[in-house]
């Protein structure tokens, strides 16, 4: 068994994890129920109130909320106090995304602000950038934004051709081209700006001020959903930037694009929680209270199936978000007490976890996706009104699965980390995958007389684990190379990899949880039904990869074996999907 | 000058309640506590009149009589602004009971205004209050809706029957306040959250109190029946429901 901190990114698919030593949303301390009821609260006062002027879009009025969370130091929440903010570990950075995560447009223009829009500064930038910008971006003073996306560069980020030539006194950059899409970007004040030096091919990063010369602003995009966040297309016209505002090295701006990502991702992750909850108690709510055929609505077998649906894979998904927020914190613990300053081991340690971050990134915004759909349902004609906080909540969460690298791109993302991670030693996939492979014939589920509770749930994981690195094996085998661009086969793998680490984060942290507090059965209900899925999907997307790939006997063989890995006991799903719903109609809210 | 806000740590007030031992007891299992409202609008005021630096106020301490459970409840009030806390350390049983405890503890510190919430949303008693100035021999002040301070005078506002009535009073005194007192509590601010992690909760061993009551049973209200709705089209139907079901015509 190992210590859940010690694991690597992606080699929860080789490991067995002991429950004890991952961390669970049940441990926070007082301190941090307290941050978070702040932005609860801060949302409560600030937000819910005025959400249809929100929604206008009105600068003016976002840029003073910001503000105002400012003063209550909400902005600082993952700046050192070197810097006027308060240094929060990363679980903590989590919860906050988490609870703001509720607030609609206001959350993806705090988000912006907090992480893409201040933490390249903060994490590469030297002292005197921090000084003149971090302490104010943390305060609120200043508000900041990001900018990479163009017109022609939206995947493709470092296909960029916003250029910056060095002046010839060497004293400024002058910087041109388009940037499209920029949240925050019509009353930010700052700006960090990727583009390349010369003819570089890799980009670089530069601080750019919202009111220097040659720095146009367009007008406000007109979106599906989040209306209230400001997303503009930027101009610079011969923009003299000083020399010292390039941000670490000349061509170290992609890296730090895609570090930043990675930070985004994890946030984007923590966030969905919060909108998953508020929605799922919103229908809950509905539901207690909307009668049809002389009943309430929360009687019938299809809504509890909705519900219980909905609060599965929340519950899921936030037991996978604060166990690898534990391993950022570990993680950077150590890059510190090697010698690393505070900026680097952070995004260093959020950047080692590519295999998890890309999976929470495409889970979460694909279950939140799901919730707010379900929900419009639940609701009826009235989800479809615009009263109703759950048809603006099904509008702005679609937006969760194209920013921060599309879904498409991060589910490429975790088989190639997962897999050029393994290659590159630095834990053994293919030497028990190869293993597995070969003695094809002899696998069995491992089943033992009299196992317990969880130690059935584990071994079930276990065999999800075997069923998973065989069918890499196995592909990578019959691709090889090529793999990569068989993305069909690669989306295959991705979804059971996720299946797999959300569905393990689960059932660990329940098992830890019955340790601490004793059963609830409940939550035993949540993993029945959620392993029981899980396999199903797990077979079928084997399946799929393997058939895409191989053929003739050796298919077969690997068939026949992933049925036997997938294989998991019967279930009755509506009965305990029943019961998860008549909890939360019961307590008239999501609560677990 | 001092202030000291007593506050107690209440249910959330969307918790359902249940009832155990016999419906003798509040079920506390899944609970969230909070500070009661009036008593973190008190708070709230208590601390506005400190930041106004004309008013002579130089402190704002929170009294709380129950056991360590409810320190976070006290901390979170020290994170909203208070300077410094003080516990009881007991199981508050009676309105009774709490009075002479926070009595003990004016008696020790010495306080100028003593602020209550007029109710908890608890028990919602209403008694604390009128009790503790009476122990402590002082005036008090209940309905307050607005308190002023202006160089160490307090001017309070209180709701009579269809209007106002504004007092001055000496001090030391208790202020029983209702909700106007403040408009919004005053939510913690991080540093504030920071902050409260050094402030001090001085602790009180209780003193011997008599217990003259005790809880016999506690029913939950009547499940309201279902609403009728009848179509505005059909007058009729309505008036056969009232004659029928109401007996009101
Ligand atoms: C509201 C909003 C706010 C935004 N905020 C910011 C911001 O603040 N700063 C910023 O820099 N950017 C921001 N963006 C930009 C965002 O990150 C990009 O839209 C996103 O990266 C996708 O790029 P694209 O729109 O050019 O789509 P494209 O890259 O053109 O993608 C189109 C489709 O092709 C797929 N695709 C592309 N490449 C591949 C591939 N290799 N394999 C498989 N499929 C592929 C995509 O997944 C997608 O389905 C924002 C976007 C929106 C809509």
């Amino acid at each position: 068994m190992e210590n859940n901190v010690n694991l690597k990114s992606g080699e929860f698919l080789v490991k067995d994890v002991d429950a004890n030593s991952i961390f669970i949303p049940e441990e926070f301390n007082e301190e941090q129920k307290m941050i978070a009821q702040t932005c609860r609260d801060f949302l409560e006062t600030e937000i819910f109130p005025k959400l249809d002027d929100i929604d206008k879009g009105d600068r003016v009025l976002m840029k003073g909320i910001l503000h105002k969370a400012g003063e209550l130091g909400m902005l600082g929440i993952a700046v050192p106090e070197q810097y006027n903010g308060f240094g929060q570990d990363f679980i903590t950075q989590m919860l906050v995304a988490e609870t703001t995560g509720a607030g609609y447009s206001f959350s993806v223009a705090y988000m912006c602000h907090c992480g893409i829009g201040t933490m390249p500064i903060m994490y590469y930038g030297n002292e005197e950038q921090r000084q003149k910008y971090v302490s104010r971006l943390a305060t609120g003073e200043l508000i900041g934004s990001y900018c990479l996306t163009e017109p022609g560069a939206g995947s493709d980020a470092n296909s960029g051709k916003t250029n910056a030539k060095l002046s010839e006194d060497g004293k400024h950059y002058i910087l041109n081209g388009q940037k499209m899409w920029i949240t925050n970007g019509g009353f930010a004040d700052t700006q960090v700006v990727f583009a390349k030096v010369d003819n570089d091919r890799i980009l670089s990063a530069f601080i750019v001020e919202s009111n220097w010369p040659g720095v146009v602003i367009g007008p406000d995009e007109h979106k599906m959903g989040i209306k209230g966040s400001s997303t503009v297309q930027i101009y610079y016209n011969d923009v003299k930037v000083p020399v010292e505002n390039m941000i670490g090295k000349r061509g170290e701006g992609f890296r730090i694009a895609l570090s930043i990502l990675h930070m985004g991702r994890m946030k984007l992750g923590a966030n969905v929680i919060g909108a998953a909850k508020q929605t799922i108690t919103d229908s809950v709510k509905y539901a207690n209270e909307r009668k049809q055929f002389n009943t309430h609505i929360a009687n019938f077998g299809s809504i509890k199936h909705k519900l219980a649906q909905m609060a599965i894979r929340t519950y899921a998904h936030e037991s996978a978000i604060y166990r690898v927020s534990k391993n950022v914190d570990n993680l950077l613990e150590q890059y510190k007490a090697e010698g690393c300053d505070y900026g680097h081991a952070t995004i260093d340690a959020i950047s080692h976890y590519a295999v998890e971050d890309a999976i929470l990134k495409v889970n979460g915004s694909e279950m939140l996706d799901y919730i707010v759909d379900e929900g419009v349902q639940v609701h009826g004609g009235m989800g479809y009104s615009a009263e109703m906080n759950v048809e603006r909540g099904y509008r702005d969460s679609r937006i969760n699965r194209i920013f921060e690298g599309t879904n498409e791109i991060n589910r490429l993302l975790v088989v190639e980390s997962a897999t050029k991670r393994a290659m590159k030693g630095e834990y053994d996939l293919f030497g028990p995958a190869e293993e597995l492979y070969n003695s094809m014939e002899s696998i069995s589920d491992n089943t033992k007389a009299g196992e317990s509770y969880f130690e059935e749930k584990l071994r079930y994981i276990k065999n999800f684990k075997k069923a998973i690195i065989l069918t890499i094996y196995s592909t990578n085998k019959a691709l090889g190379k090529n793999l990569m661009s068989e993305q069909e086969v690669v989306n295959n793998i991705s979804d059971m990899i996720m299946d797999l680490y959300i569905g393990e984060s689960l059932t660990l942290r329940v098992k830890k949880l019955e340790g601490l507090k004793g059963e609830n059965p409940i939550l035993k209900d949540i993993i029945d039904v959620f392993l029981y899925d899980a396999a199903n999907n797990i077979r079928k997307h084997a399946k799929d990869a393997i058939y895409s790939s191989i053929e003739g006997e050796s298919a077969e063989k690997l068939n026949k074996a992933i049925m036997i890995l997938t294989h998991v006991k019967g279930v009755n799903t509506k009965d305990a999907r029943r019961r998860i719903a008549d909890k939360m109609i019961e307590n008239n809210e999501y609560k677990f | 000058m001092k202030i000291l806000v007593c506050i107690s740590n209440v249910p959330d007030t969307t918790t359902k309640v249940k009832f155990t031992d016999g419906d003798t007891k509040l079920d506390t299992a899944g609970i969230q506590w909070v500070i009661n409202p009036w008593d973190e609008l008190s708070l709230t005021r208590a601390l506005e009149i400190k930041d106004d630096a004309s008013s002579g106020v130089k402190s704002v301490t929170v009294a709380h009589v129950g056991p360590v459970t409810a320190e976070p409840t006290i901390r979170k009030a020290l994170a909203i602004g208070a300077d410094s806390a003080i516990r009881v350390n007991a199981e508050p049983s009676d309105a009774y009971f709490v009075a002479a405890q926070l009595a003990e503890v004016v008696k020790q510190e010495q306080f100028d205004i003593i602020m209550c919430g007029i109710e908890s949303s608890d028990y919602n008693g209403s008694m604390v209050g009128s009790m503790l100035a009476e122990m402590l021999n002082i005036p008090s002040i209940s309905a307050v809706s607005n308190l002023k301070v202006e160089n160490e005078k307090p001017i309070v506002t209180r709701e009579i029957d269809g209007g106002k009535e504004v007092v001055s009073t000496s001090t030391p005194f208790v202020a029983i306040v209702q909700k106007g007192i403040a408009k919004e509590p005053r939510i913690a601010a991080m540093r504030g959250i920071m902050m409260a992690r050094s402030k001090p909760i001085k602790l009180y061993e209780p003193v011997a109190v008599d217990a003259l009551t005790s809880y016999k049973k506690f029913e939950l209200p009547e499940a309201r029946p279902a609403c009728k709705f009848v179509d505005a089209e059909n007058a009729k139907d309505l008036i056969a429901l009232l004659q029928s079901e109401t007996k009101l015509i």
